[in-house]
């Protein structure tokens, strides 16, 4: 009798088609599992991607709206893969941003005298120095004790969240704004200049400029270098004299700056004000995006531009009479293909024949 | 001697590249305790994974109690009363030690707690297995638990007990009493196999002893037919091709010295026992010893990568003792570490990332932020061609070479910036006969250029071809250091295992 047994077998090196093909597969399969929710909900799912498609890429609004929602996961995504490459798991970008936005908002409506020309930067510094100590706890407990950022960083969101909640319900409220739980709108002199006749603002110059830096820190720099050893290997950096404590504190919280400064650049570019959902997950966006992305910064502008549509087609998906979180379904299932599509990108499948007594 | 209740006829077992065990022959008989002796890497834990189902043999036969057997899996070889007390004991910790006893048999789904712990005292009783029965694995001492794997075994039924080097984790009191219940087990009619490199064990405890050398079973002698002499040159063997690559030479000042230096290994016991001793330039100090005596404890002191609790570590004059790694480095101490593929390289990355983990910081390879590119290139190339280090090119990630040319990049790489200590473990492991000479020659090299080397080897041959002296290392301080023209195999054997004959005790 013959039997056919799978085997694994661990791939020496990852061949680029492979690199490239599971994402794309990966995306192709959580399109069509989504689907069966779309026809639970009775509707056709293929006229359903048309209209997704079509609603976030078809029209300049809509491409504008995809590239007003790609900015904070773009830089969010950049922060989440600078810890990432050092294989520290910073879940927390969500909580650093809600930081940021907070810290920039302290700045735009309760700090005096500041001079036009620095209103801005002031406000990038704060939410940067917020989002870097937001991560700052995880990071030293980490570094101190080992404690796992996973839990720590995602922790921490809600913390966060609730923080900010409780400013905007409480001292925060805006007395003139009908009881809504949000803050006063800012001065012109703190939100970001738009771009062109759409919501597209300063934020986007940003990002690109980050992308630019990161891809010269990582692939030029001697701490680049560093930080590539040390995710390769935390031994082999201790053996060449690393010091993997310092980095652990420096890079967490260079990630959880970067995610501050996406929400400095919400509140100042899009809604003039802090408010409620400051963010639409674009903290676990990120996350998604870096993995997809494969860490690589200017894969991460593509993917985050894609992940700005999803989330711009919401709309699309809540007028149709679905709730707008199926797109968030989606990006969860895609994350899902993603993750089982590694199995494939570091072993190669076998079928062998045997021969069975 | 009782019945024969073990026979391997003729086992070979073959990984890639490597022979493990090659036409050995065992018999284990009732009411013995039969030692299994051998160096590193002889096939000792190989012919008993054999023998508990872990590994199928390539060829050969075992039957147990005259019946023939073929185990498909360690369950088959349990049922046939076949039990083995791993180094590392397979116990859950959060559970009691009831609880572990019980632990994977079928047929109990109902557990009679009371039951349990009785005959878990009985069996604690007659084999004076002192253990407390409702304690916490984690609560127990590492004697303890040994004890309890003993007693999971016993509870079982086992009658063939295995037990692999036992008597690593034990305080010599523990040692004697661990004897004293194997007596009373193999009493009662068990047959206990124990795999060591201790002499004295073996002298003191075994009936009869078995010599595994390069996977073949050299002797089985009994105890009182022996002599640790004798076993001792059977253990290391092969007459030394004394081909001698080192032409000697003046030795210069004092470059590293050691000085009552103690640390611990990981799991928090001492592995330095206030170690003292010192290299000059020019000499190569050969570190003769069974793995696990402090050799790699004494390796990573040395590089800083591990902490000295005592003592004082000092490189011409300067005190090192638990500087920075990257101090230590900058001092000039070259690092060939035992595992080259996961401490002194990183795998996935290229060739140039890993010529550059020791030099990176210097001003030739990078400025105060940016890497200098192509300086950087030129070295790697550089090293690779004067080493002749194959590979497509300096792009590939090294993972892709083979064990030969990854410590020839990693030697390439360590004595390029002209240390002044070589620390070296086990730098020929695994490696053939030209990557061998190719190693040698860059070590004696460097030595002649000056440089003081520290050669820890589990090849004797190798310490007779290169070494200027050779220390014997037994459980965390030197037994003796002998200058080369001086040694002998058989007495560097007895040292090895503890023993120290009389004219230089």
């Amino acid at each position: 009798m013959a039997k056919t047994k799978i085997m694994l077998e661990k791939r020496l090196t990852v061949p680029t088609s492979i690199k490239a093909l599971v994402p794309v597969i990966a995306i192709f399969l959580a399109l069509i599992a989504t689907s069966v929710f779309f026809i639970i909900g009775g509707k056709n799912p293929i006229e359903m991607y048309m209209e997704m498609f079509g609603g976030a890429f078809g029209s300049f609004y809509g491409l504008s709206e995809t590239v007003v929602k790609s900015i904070p996961l773009l830089i969010c995504a950049l922060g989440v893969s600078i810890a990432f490459r050092m294989q520290l798991y910073n879940t927390g970008a969500e909580g650093q941003l809600y930081m940021g936005a907070l810290a920039a908002t302290y700045v735009a409506l309760f700090v005096p005298n500041i001079p036009l020309a620095l209103r801005l930067p002031a406000m990038m510094l704060a939410s940067l120095i917020a989002g870097a100590l937001w991560a700052f706890i995880p990071a030293i407990s980490k570094a101190l004790w080992d404690v796992n950022e996973v839990i720590t960083t995602l922790l921490l969101n809600y913390v966060a969240i609730l923080t900010v909640e409780s400013l905007l319900f409480g001292a925060w409220k805006d007395p003139d704004g009908f009881n809504f739980p949000q803050t006063a709108p800012f001065d012109q002199s703190f939100r970001f200049p738009l771009l062109g006749p759409s919501r597209i603002h300063m934020g986007l110059v940003i990002g690109l400029i980050l992308t630019i830096l990161l891809y010269i820190v990582f692939t030029k720099t001697k701490w680049g270098y560093e930080i590539r050893i040390m995710g390769e290997s935390k031994r082999v950096a201790k053996y060449s004299g690393m010091n993997i404590q310092r980095n652990i504190v420096i890079v967490l919280c260079l990630s959880g700056a970067l995610a501050g400064l996406a929400g400095m650049s919400e509140v100042s570019g899009v809604s003039g004000r802090l408010i409620r959902n400051i963010s639409d997950n674009f903290g676990y966006s990120a996350i998604i995006i870096a993995w997809l992305a494969r860490l690589n910064p200017f894969m991460i502008i593509v993917v985050s531009f894609l992940f700005g549509g999803l989330l711009s087609s919401g709309t699309i998906i809540q007028m149709a009479g679905l709730p707008a979180s199926t797109s968030y379904m989606l990006q969860g299932t895609i994350l899902f293909f993603v993750l089982a599509g590694e199995l494939f990108v570091r072993y190669k499948v076998r079928f062998i024949k045997q021969e069975v007594e | 001697m009782g019945n024969l209740v073990v026979e391997m006829k003729n086992i070979r077992k073959t990984f890639p590249g490597t022979v493990a065990n090659d036409q050995v022959s065992l018999q284990i008989f009732e009411g013995e305790i039969h030692a299994l002796l051998g160096e590193n890497g002889a096939g000792k834990s190989t012919l008993m994974s054999i023998l508990t189902g872990l590994y199928k043999p390539d060829l050969g036969e075992i039957y147990i109690r005259g019946e023939k057997v073929d185990f498909k899996a360690p369950k088959d070889a349990i049922d046939k009363g076949i039990g083995m007390v791993h180094q590392h004991f397979k116990l859950v910790k959060p559970f009691t030690v009831a609880e572990n006893v019980i632990l994977g048999l079928h047929g109990k789904q109902f557990i009679q707690q009371d039951e349990i712990i009785k005959e878990i005292n009985h069996i604690s009783e007659q084999f004076g297995l002192k253990v407390d029965a409702g304690a916490k694995i984690w609560q127990l001492s590492v004697g303890e638990q040994q004890r309890v794997e003993i007693i999971k075994m016993l509870y079982r039924g086992t009658n063939i007990m295995i037990l692999d080097e036992p008597t690593a984790v034990l305080t010599p009191q523990e040692v004697g009493e661990l004897f004293k219940t194997l007596r009373k087990m193999a009493e009662q009619g068990c047959a206990i196999i124990f795999i060591t490199h201790k002499m004295h064990e073996v002298m003191e405890f075994a009936d009869r002893i078995t010599v595994l050398r390069g996977g073949k079973a050299i002797a089985t002698k009994e105890n009182k037919n022996t002599s640790s002499d004798e076993l001792a040159k059977l253990m290391v063997g092969k007459e030394m091709s004394m081909e001698r690559k080192n032409a000697g030479g003046e030795l210069g000042e004092v470059v590293l010295k050691v000085d009552k230096v103690c640390a611990q290994n990981d799991k928090g016991l001492r592995a330095l026992n206030e170690i003292s001793f010192s290299i000059r330039a020019g000499e190569i100090l050969g570190v003769a010893g069974v793995a696990g005596n402090g050799q790699s404890v004494l390796s990573e002191v040395l590089s800083g990568m591990r902490e000295a609790t005592r003592g004082k570590i000092s490189l011409n004059g300067e005190d090192i003792t638990n500087k920075p790694v990257q101090k230590i480095i900058d001092a000039g101490v070259a690092f060939i570490p035992e595992d080259r593929g996961s401490t002194g390289l990183a795998g996935n990355l290229s060739v140039i990332d890993n010529v550059m983990l020791k030099e990176y910081r210097r001003k030739k390879f990078s400025g105060g932020i940016f890497m200098k590119d192509k300086a950087v290139r030129t070295r790697a190339q550089e090293l690779v061609d004067t080493y002749d280090v194959k590979i497509p090119n300096i792009d590939c990630p090294v993972k892709m070479m083979s064990g030969g040319n990854l410590q020839k990049l990693l030697l390439a790489r360590e004595t390029s910036f002209e240390p002044k200590l070589i620390v070296a473990v086990y730098p020929i492991r695994g490696l053939d006969i030209g990557a061998t000479d190719f190693i040698h020659d860059l070590l004696i090299a460097q030595k002649n250029k000056g440089a003081a080397i520290l050669l820890i080897s589990e090849d004797l041959e190798e310490l007779f071809k290169i070494a200027d002296n050779i220390a014997v290392m037994y459980e965390g301080e030197f037994m003796d250091t002998i200058p080369y023209e001086k040694a002998n195999v058989n007495e560097i054997g007895l040292l090895m295992s503890g023993v120290r004959s009389g004219k230089n005790g």
